[in-house]
Protein backbone atom coordinates (compact mmCIF):
# COMPACT_ATOMS: atom_id res chain seq x y z
CA UNK A 1 0.00 0.00 0.00
CA UNK A 2 1.63 3.74 -0.49
CA UNK A 3 0.95 5.64 2.56
CA UNK A 4 0.43 9.59 2.87
CA UNK A 5 1.22 10.46 6.52
CA UNK A 6 -0.22 13.61 7.67
CA UNK A 7 1.72 14.46 11.11
CA UNK A 8 4.96 14.14 11.65
CA UNK A 9 5.14 13.32 15.42
CA UNK A 10 6.39 10.67 16.95
CA UNK A 11 3.61 8.24 15.40
CA UNK A 12 3.67 9.73 11.88
CA UNK A 13 7.67 9.22 11.76
CA UNK A 14 7.77 5.80 13.56
CA UNK A 15 4.81 4.91 11.09
CA UNK A 16 7.70 6.40 8.06
CA UNK A 17 10.32 4.60 9.15
CA UNK A 18 8.33 0.91 9.71
CA UNK A 19 6.52 1.08 6.66
CA UNK A 20 9.18 -0.47 4.20
CA UNK A 21 9.96 -3.13 7.26
CA UNK A 22 5.83 -4.13 6.77
CA UNK A 23 6.19 -3.81 2.91
CA UNK A 24 4.75 -0.32 2.30
CA UNK A 25 5.59 2.50 0.82
CA UNK A 26 5.60 6.21 1.93
CA UNK A 27 4.29 8.73 -0.75
CA UNK A 28 3.64 11.67 1.77
CA UNK A 29 4.68 12.79 4.84
CA UNK A 30 3.26 16.31 6.31
CA UNK A 31 3.86 18.36 9.33
CA UNK A 32 1.93 21.63 10.47
CA UNK A 33 3.89 23.84 7.72
CA UNK A 34 5.09 21.80 5.12
CA UNK A 35 5.14 18.20 3.46
CA UNK A 36 7.44 15.98 1.39
CA UNK A 37 6.23 14.26 -1.49
CA UNK A 38 7.18 12.03 -4.10
CA UNK A 39 4.59 9.48 -5.80
CA UNK A 40 8.05 7.24 -6.79
CA UNK A 41 8.34 6.61 -2.98
CA UNK A 42 9.50 9.09 -0.23
CA UNK A 43 13.65 8.85 0.82
CA UNK A 44 11.96 8.12 4.43
CA UNK A 45 15.54 8.43 5.82
CA UNK A 46 16.23 11.67 4.58
CA UNK A 47 13.10 13.55 5.45
CA UNK A 48 13.20 12.19 8.71
CA UNK A 49 16.97 13.52 8.63
CA UNK A 50 15.72 16.69 7.20
CA UNK A 51 13.11 17.17 9.71
CA UNK A 52 15.19 16.38 12.71
CA UNK A 53 17.77 19.22 11.58
CA UNK A 54 15.55 21.65 10.01
CA UNK A 55 12.33 21.11 11.78
CA UNK A 56 10.44 20.78 8.53
CA UNK A 57 9.30 17.54 6.68
CA UNK A 58 10.08 18.99 3.14
CA UNK A 59 9.51 22.23 0.46
CA UNK A 60 5.80 21.60 -0.80
CA UNK A 61 2.80 22.28 1.54
CA UNK A 62 1.04 20.09 3.14
CA UNK A 63 -2.21 20.00 1.05
CA UNK A 64 -0.12 18.51 -1.54
CA UNK A 65 -0.11 14.99 0.50
CA UNK A 66 -4.08 14.50 -1.05
CA UNK A 67 -3.13 14.97 -4.83
CA UNK A 68 -0.63 12.25 -4.15
CA UNK A 69 -1.31 8.84 -5.38
CA UNK A 70 -2.29 7.17 -2.02
CA UNK A 71 -4.32 4.02 -1.09
CA UNK A 72 -3.99 5.03 2.60
CA UNK A 73 -3.98 8.05 4.61
CA UNK A 74 -2.56 8.09 7.82
CA UNK A 75 -4.02 10.27 10.04
CA UNK A 76 -1.61 10.81 12.85
CA UNK A 77 -1.80 14.92 13.65
CA UNK A 78 -2.26 15.84 17.43
CA UNK A 79 -5.90 15.25 18.57
CA UNK A 80 -8.51 17.42 19.09
CA UNK A 81 -11.44 17.53 20.90
CA UNK A 82 -15.16 18.77 19.91
CA UNK A 83 -15.28 19.08 15.95
CA UNK A 84 -11.78 17.03 16.27
CA UNK A 85 -10.74 19.39 13.25
CA UNK A 86 -8.45 19.36 11.34
CA UNK A 87 -8.34 15.75 11.57
CA UNK A 88 -11.89 14.86 10.54
CA UNK A 89 -11.28 17.20 7.34
CA UNK A 90 -8.23 15.39 6.61
CA UNK A 91 -10.76 11.97 6.72
CA UNK A 92 -13.22 13.27 5.36
CA UNK A 93 -11.36 14.33 2.21
CA UNK A 94 -9.98 11.14 1.60
CA UNK A 95 -13.12 8.91 2.38
CA UNK A 96 -14.56 11.06 -0.75
CA UNK A 97 -12.00 10.72 -2.89
CA UNK A 98 -12.34 6.44 -2.26
CA UNK A 99 -9.26 6.13 -0.44
CA UNK A 100 -8.47 4.14 2.94
CA UNK A 101 -7.54 5.46 6.25
CA UNK A 102 -5.97 4.64 9.43
CA UNK A 103 -6.57 6.93 12.04
CA UNK A 104 -3.94 7.31 15.16
CA UNK A 105 -5.75 10.37 16.07
CA UNK A 106 -8.32 9.87 18.96
CA UNK A 107 -10.51 12.66 17.88
CA UNK A 108 -12.86 12.40 14.96
CA UNK A 109 -13.21 8.85 15.88
CA UNK A 110 -14.48 9.92 19.64
CA UNK A 111 -16.64 12.92 18.90
CA UNK A 112 -17.81 12.19 15.39
CA UNK A 113 -17.77 8.20 15.30
CA UNK A 114 -21.55 8.65 13.35
CA UNK A 115 -20.23 11.08 11.03
CA UNK A 116 -17.57 8.78 10.00
CA UNK A 117 -19.34 5.86 9.60
CA UNK A 118 -21.70 7.49 7.28
CA UNK A 119 -19.39 9.20 4.83
CA UNK A 120 -17.26 5.58 5.16
CA UNK A 121 -20.17 4.15 3.85
CA UNK A 122 -20.43 6.41 1.04
CA UNK A 123 -17.04 5.23 0.03
CA UNK A 124 -15.40 2.61 -1.51
CA UNK A 125 -12.53 3.23 0.88
CA UNK A 126 -12.83 2.04 4.68
CA UNK A 127 -11.42 3.40 7.85
CA UNK A 128 -9.53 1.76 10.84
CA UNK A 129 -8.14 3.05 14.43
CA UNK A 130 -6.74 0.50 16.51
CA UNK A 131 -4.15 2.72 16.73
CA UNK A 132 -6.46 5.14 18.95
CA UNK A 133 -6.95 2.80 21.73
CA UNK A 134 -3.91 1.30 23.70
CA UNK A 135 -1.04 1.68 21.45
CA UNK A 136 0.33 -1.35 21.04
CA UNK A 137 -2.24 -3.54 22.00
CA UNK A 138 -5.00 -5.71 20.33
CA UNK A 139 -8.00 -4.38 21.74
CA UNK A 140 -10.34 -2.77 18.35
CA UNK A 141 -9.14 -6.05 16.86
CA UNK A 142 -10.23 -8.33 19.54
CA UNK A 143 -13.10 -7.28 19.57
CA UNK A 144 -13.56 -7.60 15.89
CA UNK A 145 -12.97 -11.07 16.34
CA UNK A 146 -15.17 -11.30 19.35
CA UNK A 147 -17.82 -9.72 17.34
CA UNK A 148 -18.55 -6.26 18.84
CA UNK A 149 -22.25 -7.84 19.77
CA UNK A 150 -20.03 -10.44 21.82
CA UNK A 151 -18.79 -8.30 24.30
CA UNK A 152 -20.73 -6.66 27.29
CA UNK A 153 -18.20 -4.11 28.31
CA UNK A 154 -14.85 -3.25 28.32
CA UNK A 155 -13.05 -2.13 31.04
CA UNK A 156 -9.12 -1.04 32.00
CA UNK A 157 -6.15 1.00 32.54
CA UNK A 158 -5.35 3.13 29.40
CA UNK A 159 -3.41 6.04 31.02
CA UNK A 160 0.25 5.14 31.74
CA UNK A 161 1.47 8.80 33.02
CA UNK A 162 -1.52 8.32 35.54
CA UNK A 163 -0.57 4.96 36.28
CA UNK A 164 2.76 5.63 36.59
CA UNK A 165 2.29 8.45 39.09
CA UNK A 166 -0.16 6.40 41.21
CA UNK A 167 2.66 3.51 41.44
CA UNK A 168 4.94 5.61 42.19
CA UNK A 169 2.91 6.91 44.73
CA UNK A 170 1.74 4.00 46.07
CA UNK A 171 5.22 2.64 46.34
CA UNK A 172 7.00 5.28 47.90
CA UNK A 173 4.56 6.92 49.86
CA UNK A 174 4.77 9.99 48.29
CA UNK A 175 2.30 12.63 47.20
CA UNK A 176 0.86 13.82 44.05
CA UNK A 177 3.01 16.77 43.09
CA UNK A 178 5.84 14.98 43.84
CA UNK A 179 5.64 12.20 41.87
CA UNK A 180 4.33 14.07 39.00
CA UNK A 181 7.15 16.42 38.86
CA UNK A 182 9.44 13.18 39.35
CA UNK A 183 7.60 11.90 35.86
CA UNK A 184 7.72 14.68 34.09
CA UNK A 185 11.60 14.71 34.57
CA UNK A 186 11.55 11.28 33.21
CA UNK A 187 9.86 12.29 30.34
CA UNK A 188 6.86 10.18 31.43
CA UNK A 189 4.51 13.14 31.88
CA UNK A 190 4.23 15.98 29.56
CA UNK A 191 4.81 19.39 30.47
CA UNK A 192 1.06 20.00 30.79
CA UNK A 193 -0.21 16.83 32.12
CA UNK A 194 -3.68 17.85 32.48
CA UNK A 195 -5.62 15.24 29.81
CA UNK A 196 -3.73 12.48 31.21
CA UNK A 197 -4.03 13.61 35.00
CA UNK A 198 -7.50 14.76 34.86
CA UNK A 199 -8.86 11.33 32.85
CA UNK A 200 -9.76 13.27 29.65
CA UNK A 201 -7.07 10.79 27.71
CA UNK A 202 -8.44 7.64 29.05
CA UNK A 203 -12.02 8.80 28.50
CA UNK A 204 -11.57 9.41 24.93
CA UNK A 205 -10.41 5.92 24.24
CA UNK A 206 -13.18 4.38 26.23
CA UNK A 207 -15.55 6.84 24.37
CA UNK A 208 -13.98 5.14 21.18
CA UNK A 209 -14.65 1.72 22.93
CA UNK A 210 -18.64 2.17 23.73
CA UNK A 211 -18.67 4.02 20.12
CA UNK A 212 -17.39 0.42 18.75
CA UNK A 213 -19.74 -1.70 21.13
CA UNK A 214 -22.72 0.24 20.13
CA UNK A 215 -21.79 1.45 16.30
CA UNK A 216 -21.63 4.94 17.35
CA UNK A 217 -23.63 7.40 19.17
CA UNK A 218 -21.23 8.37 22.18
CA UNK A 219 -18.69 11.10 22.35
CA UNK A 220 -16.53 12.98 25.58
CA UNK A 221 -19.77 14.68 26.56
CA UNK A 222 -21.53 11.73 27.69
CA UNK A 223 -18.41 10.14 29.68
CA UNK A 224 -18.58 10.95 33.39
CA UNK A 225 -14.44 11.20 33.93
CA UNK A 226 -12.89 12.13 37.35
CA UNK A 227 -8.92 12.07 37.67
CA UNK A 228 -6.43 11.39 39.55
CA UNK A 229 -5.53 15.20 40.75
CA UNK A 230 -6.83 15.13 44.03
CA UNK A 231 -5.74 11.69 45.47
CA UNK A 232 -3.73 12.01 48.22
CA UNK A 233 -0.73 9.60 49.45
CA UNK A 234 -2.49 8.78 52.39
CA UNK A 235 -5.42 7.16 50.34
CA UNK A 236 -3.29 4.87 48.79
CA UNK A 237 -2.12 3.90 52.26
CA UNK A 238 -5.34 2.79 53.40
CA UNK A 239 -6.18 0.99 50.59
CA UNK A 240 -2.85 -1.30 50.96
CA UNK A 241 -4.06 -1.98 54.54
CA UNK A 242 -7.05 -3.85 52.80
CA UNK A 243 -4.47 -5.50 50.06
CA UNK A 244 -6.02 -2.92 47.64
CA UNK A 245 -4.74 0.22 45.53
CA UNK A 246 -5.64 2.91 43.72
CA UNK A 247 -5.45 3.21 39.78
CA UNK A 248 -7.22 5.06 37.30
CA UNK A 249 -9.73 2.59 35.75
CA UNK A 250 -12.08 3.25 32.77
CA UNK A 251 -15.12 1.03 31.87
CA UNK A 252 -17.06 1.23 28.44
CA UNK A 253 -20.33 -0.23 28.06
CA UNK A 254 -23.41 0.12 26.02
CA UNK A 255 -24.96 2.22 28.80
CA UNK A 256 -22.22 4.25 30.17
CA UNK A 257 -18.66 5.44 30.00
CA UNK A 258 -16.74 6.34 33.49
CA UNK A 259 -13.38 6.72 34.05
CA UNK A 260 -11.96 7.91 37.52
CA UNK A 261 -10.01 6.79 40.46
CA UNK A 262 -10.86 3.10 41.49
CA UNK A 263 -9.96 0.44 44.23
CA UNK A 264 -8.82 -2.72 42.78
CA UNK A 265 -6.67 -5.76 44.34
CA UNK A 266 -3.15 -4.78 45.07
CA UNK A 267 -1.91 -8.24 42.85
CA UNK A 268 -5.11 -8.22 40.56
CA UNK A 269 -4.52 -8.30 36.52
CA UNK A 270 -5.92 -4.48 36.66
CA UNK A 271 -3.58 -3.09 38.88
CA UNK A 272 -0.84 -2.56 36.22
CA UNK A 273 2.47 -0.96 37.21
CA UNK A 274 4.43 1.92 35.79
CA UNK A 275 3.23 3.10 32.33
CA UNK A 276 1.79 -0.24 31.37
CA UNK A 277 -1.97 -0.05 30.04
CA UNK A 278 -4.37 -3.25 29.99
CA UNK A 279 -7.60 -4.08 28.66
CA UNK A 280 -10.22 -6.47 29.76
CA UNK A 281 -12.64 -7.10 27.71
CA UNK A 282 -16.29 -8.80 29.14
CA UNK A 283 -17.33 -11.16 26.57
CA UNK A 284 -20.71 -13.59 26.93
CA UNK A 285 -19.48 -16.54 25.76
CA UNK A 286 -15.99 -16.79 26.56
CA UNK A 287 -15.56 -15.02 29.90
CA UNK A 288 -12.92 -12.31 30.45
CA UNK A 289 -10.06 -11.53 28.22
CA UNK A 290 -7.31 -9.29 28.83
CA UNK A 291 -4.32 -8.32 27.28
CA UNK A 292 -1.69 -6.12 28.29
CA UNK A 293 1.43 -3.94 26.88
CA UNK A 294 2.54 -1.32 25.71
CA UNK A 295 -0.17 1.80 25.34
CA UNK A 296 1.79 4.90 23.86
CA UNK A 297 5.37 5.56 22.21
CA UNK A 298 6.38 6.02 18.79
CA UNK A 299 7.39 2.94 17.58
CA UNK A 300 4.40 0.58 19.24
CA UNK A 301 1.72 2.95 18.19
CA UNK A 302 3.35 2.75 15.11
CA UNK A 303 2.82 -0.78 14.53
CA UNK A 304 -0.66 -0.79 15.68
CA UNK A 305 -1.22 1.66 12.33
CA UNK A 306 0.75 -0.68 10.35
CA UNK A 307 -1.67 -3.60 11.97
CA UNK A 308 -4.71 -2.09 10.27
CA UNK A 309 -3.18 -0.98 7.00
CA UNK A 310 -2.40 -4.83 6.46
CA UNK A 311 -5.72 -5.38 7.42
CA UNK A 312 -7.20 -3.56 4.67
CA UNK A 313 -8.65 -4.85 1.46
CA UNK A 314 -7.21 -3.62 -2.07
CA UNK A 315 -8.74 -0.52 -3.55
CA UNK B 1 -43.41 -4.92 60.60
CA UNK B 2 -44.23 -8.41 62.25
CA UNK B 3 -41.40 -10.01 63.56
CA UNK B 4 -40.77 -13.59 65.29
CA UNK B 5 -37.98 -14.37 67.14
CA UNK B 6 -35.97 -17.62 66.30
CA UNK B 7 -34.70 -19.77 68.56
CA UNK B 8 -32.76 -22.42 67.07
CA UNK B 9 -29.25 -22.80 66.95
CA UNK B 10 -28.48 -21.93 63.50
CA UNK B 11 -26.50 -25.01 62.97
CA UNK B 12 -28.72 -27.65 64.34
CA UNK B 13 -30.31 -28.00 60.97
CA UNK B 14 -26.99 -28.24 58.99
CA UNK B 15 -27.08 -24.68 58.91
CA UNK B 16 -29.78 -22.24 58.49
CA UNK B 17 -29.31 -19.06 56.52
CA UNK B 18 -30.93 -15.82 55.81
CA UNK B 19 -32.89 -14.49 52.96
CA UNK B 20 -34.37 -11.61 51.91
CA UNK B 21 -37.22 -12.63 48.65
CA UNK B 22 -38.73 -9.42 47.10
CA UNK B 23 -42.06 -9.49 46.35
CA UNK B 24 -44.54 -7.69 44.47
CA UNK B 25 -48.32 -7.77 45.46
CA UNK B 26 -51.40 -6.58 44.07
CA UNK B 27 -53.43 -3.79 46.57
CA UNK B 28 -56.45 -6.61 48.08
CA UNK B 29 -57.36 -8.10 50.89
CA UNK B 30 -55.45 -11.46 52.12
CA UNK B 31 -52.33 -10.78 49.62
CA UNK B 32 -50.27 -10.79 52.14
CA UNK B 33 -51.24 -13.75 53.91
CA UNK B 34 -51.83 -15.84 51.07
CA UNK B 35 -47.95 -14.38 49.54
CA UNK B 36 -46.51 -16.06 52.84
CA UNK B 37 -48.26 -19.42 53.22
CA UNK B 38 -45.67 -21.31 51.04
CA UNK B 39 -42.57 -19.87 52.76
CA UNK B 40 -43.83 -21.35 56.29
CA UNK B 41 -45.44 -24.49 53.89
CA UNK B 42 -41.46 -25.01 52.65
CA UNK B 43 -39.64 -24.67 56.27
CA UNK B 44 -38.98 -21.40 56.05
CA UNK B 45 -38.81 -19.47 59.09
CA UNK B 46 -40.20 -15.95 58.81
CA UNK B 47 -37.62 -13.00 60.47
CA UNK B 48 -39.35 -10.29 59.25
CA UNK B 49 -41.87 -8.74 56.39
CA UNK B 50 -41.35 -4.68 55.56
CA UNK B 51 -44.39 -3.98 53.77
CA UNK B 52 -44.33 -0.90 52.13
CA UNK B 53 -48.05 0.40 51.63
CA UNK B 54 -47.51 4.07 50.75
CA UNK B 55 -44.89 2.60 47.62
CA UNK B 56 -46.26 1.24 44.43
CA UNK B 57 -43.85 0.23 41.74
CA UNK B 58 -44.30 1.12 38.22
CA UNK B 59 -46.64 -1.53 37.68
CA UNK B 60 -48.92 -0.57 40.43
CA UNK B 61 -48.27 -3.30 42.58
CA UNK B 62 -46.90 -2.93 46.22
CA UNK B 63 -43.58 -3.96 47.42
CA UNK B 64 -42.94 -6.47 50.42
CA UNK B 65 -39.50 -8.00 51.35
CA UNK B 66 -39.56 -10.57 53.06
CA UNK B 67 -36.33 -11.93 55.32
CA UNK B 68 -36.51 -16.00 55.72
CA UNK B 69 -34.36 -18.12 57.18
CA UNK B 70 -34.03 -21.71 56.19
CA UNK B 71 -31.40 -24.54 55.47
CA UNK B 72 -29.63 -23.42 51.58
CA UNK B 73 -31.24 -26.42 50.07
CA UNK B 74 -34.74 -25.65 51.00
CA UNK B 75 -34.45 -22.11 49.62
CA UNK B 76 -34.75 -22.72 45.71
CA UNK B 77 -38.27 -24.82 46.82
CA UNK B 78 -39.90 -21.61 48.54
CA UNK B 79 -39.51 -19.50 45.54
CA UNK B 80 -40.49 -21.83 43.29
CA UNK B 81 -43.86 -22.30 45.84
CA UNK B 82 -43.94 -18.74 45.93
CA UNK B 83 -44.32 -18.66 42.33
CA UNK B 84 -46.23 -21.82 42.00
CA UNK B 85 -48.74 -19.85 43.83
CA UNK B 86 -48.83 -17.13 41.46
CA UNK B 87 -46.68 -14.51 43.83
CA UNK B 88 -44.32 -11.87 41.76
CA UNK B 89 -40.98 -13.30 43.00
CA UNK B 90 -38.75 -9.84 41.83
CA UNK B 91 -35.34 -10.57 43.62
CA UNK B 92 -34.68 -13.73 45.54
CA UNK B 93 -31.83 -14.99 47.40
CA UNK B 94 -30.26 -12.05 48.09
CA UNK B 95 -28.96 -11.75 51.51
CA UNK B 96 -28.98 -9.08 54.20
CA UNK B 97 -25.71 -7.57 54.43
CA UNK B 98 -24.17 -10.00 52.53
CA UNK B 99 -21.54 -8.19 50.43
CA UNK B 100 -19.10 -6.40 51.69
CA UNK B 101 -17.82 -3.48 50.12
CA UNK B 102 -14.46 -0.48 50.73
CA UNK B 103 -15.00 2.99 49.93
CA UNK B 104 -12.32 5.44 50.29
CA UNK B 105 -13.40 8.98 51.05
CA UNK B 106 -11.20 11.73 50.24
CA UNK B 107 -11.40 15.53 51.68
CA UNK B 108 -12.30 17.91 54.55
CA UNK B 109 -13.84 14.84 56.32
CA UNK B 110 -13.28 16.27 59.60
CA UNK B 111 -14.88 19.93 58.02
CA UNK B 112 -17.94 18.69 56.67
CA UNK B 113 -18.86 16.37 59.41
CA UNK B 114 -17.66 12.84 59.61
CA UNK B 115 -20.23 11.61 61.64
CA UNK B 116 -22.91 12.57 59.55
CA UNK B 117 -21.48 11.79 56.42
CA UNK B 118 -21.22 7.55 57.85
CA UNK B 119 -25.27 8.10 58.85
CA UNK B 120 -25.82 9.10 55.38
CA UNK B 121 -24.23 6.41 53.72
CA UNK B 122 -25.70 3.91 56.15
CA UNK B 123 -29.32 5.82 55.46
CA UNK B 124 -28.93 6.62 51.90
CA UNK B 125 -27.10 3.40 50.86
CA UNK B 126 -28.87 0.75 53.30
CA UNK B 127 -25.34 0.35 54.41
CA UNK B 128 -24.01 -0.97 57.78
CA UNK B 129 -20.36 0.45 58.47
CA UNK B 130 -18.07 -2.39 59.51
CA UNK B 131 -15.16 -0.24 60.15
CA UNK B 132 -13.46 3.02 59.23
CA UNK B 133 -9.89 3.90 59.08
CA UNK B 134 -8.67 7.70 58.98
CA UNK B 135 -5.65 8.86 58.05
CA UNK B 136 -5.11 13.09 58.22
CA UNK B 137 -1.41 14.00 57.79
CA UNK B 138 -2.18 17.45 57.61
CA UNK B 139 -4.21 17.37 60.36
CA UNK B 140 -7.76 17.77 60.92
CA UNK B 141 -8.34 21.10 59.02
CA UNK B 142 -6.61 19.77 55.83
CA UNK B 143 -7.46 17.29 53.74
CA UNK B 144 -7.99 13.51 54.81
CA UNK B 145 -8.47 10.58 53.55
CA UNK B 146 -10.84 7.63 55.29
CA UNK B 147 -10.97 3.86 54.20
CA UNK B 148 -14.45 2.35 54.97
CA UNK B 149 -15.65 -1.00 54.98
CA UNK B 150 -19.40 -1.34 54.38
CA UNK B 151 -21.92 -4.10 54.69
CA UNK B 152 -24.43 -4.01 51.63
CA UNK B 153 -27.26 -6.25 50.64
CA UNK B 154 -26.33 -8.44 47.97
CA UNK B 155 -27.29 -7.64 44.41
CA UNK B 156 -27.61 -3.83 45.43
CA UNK B 157 -23.81 -2.67 45.39
CA UNK B 158 -24.52 -0.59 42.52
CA UNK B 159 -27.66 1.24 44.11
CA UNK B 160 -25.05 1.36 47.25
CA UNK B 161 -22.28 3.06 45.31
CA UNK B 162 -25.10 5.26 43.57
CA UNK B 163 -25.97 6.57 47.03
CA UNK B 164 -22.76 7.17 48.10
CA UNK B 165 -21.34 9.25 45.06
CA UNK B 166 -24.33 11.76 45.29
CA UNK B 167 -23.27 11.99 49.00
CA UNK B 168 -19.75 12.80 48.25
CA UNK B 169 -21.03 15.58 45.22
CA UNK B 170 -23.23 17.60 48.11
CA UNK B 171 -20.39 17.63 50.22
CA UNK B 172 -17.05 18.14 47.62
CA UNK B 173 -15.81 14.63 48.09
CA UNK B 174 -13.87 12.44 46.36
CA UNK B 175 -15.05 8.94 45.96
CA UNK B 176 -13.08 6.15 45.14
CA UNK B 177 -15.20 3.35 44.67
CA UNK B 178 -14.61 -0.44 44.54
CA UNK B 179 -14.41 -1.92 40.93
CA UNK B 180 -17.19 -4.20 40.88
CA UNK B 181 -17.96 -7.23 38.28
CA UNK B 182 -15.13 -8.64 35.97
CA UNK B 183 -12.34 -10.26 37.42
CA UNK B 184 -10.46 -7.43 39.05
Amino acid sequence: MRLAILGAGAVGRSVAELASEYGHEVVALTDSSSAAIDDDGLDVDATLERKERQGTAGTADPEAAFETDYDVLVEATPTTLGDAEPGFSHVKRALEADRHVVLANKGPVAERYGELRTLEADSAGSIRFEATVGGAIPVLSTIEDCTPQAVTAVRGVLNGTANFILTRMAAEGLDYEHVLSEAQDLGVAEADPTFDVDGTDAALKFVILANVLSDGGFSLEDATVSGIESIPGSALDLAAEDGRTIRLIGEATREEIRVGPRLVPENGALAVTGTRNIVQIETRNAGSLASSGRGAGGPETATAVLSDVGRLPEL
Amino acid sequence: MVEESVEEDPETDGGVRPYTVRLELVDEPGELLRALAPISDNGGNLLSIHHERGNITPRGHIPVEVDVECPPDRFDDIVEALRDAGVNVIQAGAEHYGEEINVVLIGQLVGTDLSETLSAIEDDAHAVVLDLSLAAPEGTNGTSSARVRLAIDSGRSDEALAAIRSIGEEKDLTVVEPLLGGEA
